[in-house]
């Protein structure tokens, strides 16, 4: 067993206040709600992209659609570890051709989960823009891809885990560094 | 350990809880169906064979649509029964297939046996599309999918099988799998098509298709196949519709909704009337459909299933 210390990074209050900002900047980037779309990627991104679009609704007064998608069918690493046995549901609200999807995920990190969800929603559908959004840019792309939307920038090196807990999922509101506790849960994407 | 390992043989010896991880894996390839571009990436670049010594129209394009969608490459290799014979000759074929560097084997064969002949012979998957009188796994699959989709569960909920028991591999891989996962089984039939001491599996027997009926909230009606009256298992096909036709006088009588169920291919006026075939109680085209998911979540299962690949996994390779 590696020695593994947790830090938290941000707490409950800053997680709320992150998505608040976080839902500002995706109606700046739009400019306004005009043939918006959030998709969360399964499964926090789905729970974060909910909020967001709960944000956007009180700020606008306007429901944005929302979409989820489950990558692990398109994701290019099935010969090295294996079927993951449980995947998410993917529904999309209706076509995606002139609209600006924007991708919501709770980690970014090698950058693959991305390159398999920019891989999926090309097959509904083809979008006029594609955004990406991301509560926590832990760095160590593996691929030329970048957040547009970042709620934290945390530096963290290879051996280490970012933990996002959302109420939903989880049953509390946290995210936390772990450090020396390998790549884990937020650490795939 | 791999989540199946790397043969889908029967559902004998499978554990309750594979089966389930099958159901399940099958729930979300159900919407690939559905998807403007039918078609995930998962199995690019695997190349399958589907190796049909016995006809076979929706299993194997069931088979091939699930390839497909998985983006694997398929090759249909139909042998003719006689042209082929087991043994040394079903293991050279597919000996000479694996020189050609394929990954996974549909098999269709006669022979009782003939898929886990072939598994032990070849590094390749080798998933069983029916042999003999054995098991028809996929098939039994897609039944239980479709139990689940209708009546939210399986176990607890009362099946019986109607027909030729004792010839059907459907019958078998069905009663292996509602078992296992906590069913209550019945069978009707003939008693000449019925395997002697099939109560001793715990399966409750009905002599009368009303009885049946009444019982049951699904039946699982089995093709009779023409070949068992000829062979003197049945005196007629007229009497055999008399006495236990599926109709939808006898439906009507049922004292709750029930389910009809059929492998296909039908023989409408023999196993089942046509009114009930075409009618409120059937989810016979629902099974096909289920089919194709089915047989998606095992080629993903099994693709990945390569032992080596899972050490890998366990030992957290980077993703």
């Amino acid at each position: 067993m590696t020695r593994t210390d947790r830090s938290v990074m941000m707490d409950a209050r800053a997680l709320a206040r992150a998505l608040q900002r976080m839902a500002v900047e995706v109606l700046e980037l739009n400019h306004g709600t005009e043939n918006l779309v959030l998709i969360g990627i399964q499964r926090r991104g789905v729970e974060l992209a909910e909020r967001l679009g709960k944000l956007i609704e009180k700020d606008e007064g306007v429901e944005v659609p929302r979409g989820a998608i489950d990558i692990t069918l398109y994701r290019d690493d099935l010969a090295t570890i294996g079927p993951k046995p449980v995947i998410g549901e993917t529904h999309l609200p209706g076509d995606l051709t002139g609209k600006h999807a924007v991708i919501v995920d709770d980690v970014l990190y090698t950058g693959r989960t991305v390159r398999a969800a920019l891989d999926e929603l090309a097959d509904f559908g083809r979008p006029r823009r594609i955004s990406l959004c991301v509560l926590v840019d832990r760095g160590g792309r593996e691929l030329p891809i970048q957040a547009d939307i970042v709620g934290k920038q945390v530096k963290c090196g290879p051996g280490d885990r970012v933990d996002v807990l959302i109420e939903e999922v989880d049953g509390r509101e946290e995210v936390s560094l772990v450090k020396g506790g390998g790549p884990g849960s937020g650490g795939t994407s | 350990m791999t989540a199946l390992g790397k043969d889908l043989i029967g559902l004998e010896t499978l554990a309750p809880e594979q089966i389930r991880l099958l159901l399940d894996t099958a729930e979300p390839f159900k919407e690939v169906s559905e998807r403007p571009i039918k078609k995930v990436p998962a199995l690019r670049g695997k190349t399958i064979v589907n190796l049909f010594f016995e006809a076979s129209t929706r299993t194997r394009i069931s088979f091939e649509f699930a390839e497909k969608r998985l983006s694997a490459d398929t090759v249909n290799v139909a042998a003719t029964g006689s042209s082929v014979s087991k043994g040394e000759t079903l293991v050279d074929t597919a000996k000479n297939l694996e020189a050609m560097r394929i990954d996974m084997v549909v098999i269709r064969h006669g022979a009782s046996g003939a898929a886990q002949f072939l598994a032990r012979r070849i590094a390749s998957n080798v998933i069983n599309a029916g042999d003999g009188k054995h098991e028809h796994p996929t098939q039994a699959l897609l039944d239980l999918l479709t139990i689940r989709d209708k009546l939210g569960r399986i176990e607890g909920t009362k099946v019986c099988l109607v027909g030729d028991i004792l010839h059907s591999r459907v019958a078998r891989s069905n009663l292996w799998g509602l078992t296992k996962l906590g069913a209550q089984v019945a069978v009707c039939g003939p008693r000449t098509l019925l395997p002697r001491g099939i109560e001793e599996l715990g399966v409750t027997v009905f002599r009368r298709i009303e009885d049946a009926i009444a019982w049951a909230d699904v039946l699982n009606v089995l093709r009779l196949q023409l070949e068992r009256m000829e062979a003197g298992f049945i005196p007629s096909l007229r009497e055999y519709y008399r006495v236990f036709g599926v109709t939808a006088e006898r439906l009507e009588r049922a004292p709750k909704e029930l389910l009809v169920m059929h492998p296909g291919p039908m023989n409408r006026g023999v196993e089942i009337d046509s009114r009930v075939a075409d009618g409120a109680h059937s989810v016979i085209l629902d099974q096909v459909t289920n089919g194709v998911a089915v047989r998606m979540a095992v080629l993903y299962l099994l693709a990945g299933g390569k032992p080596e690949l899972a050490d890998a996994a366990k030992r957290g390779a980077p993703d």
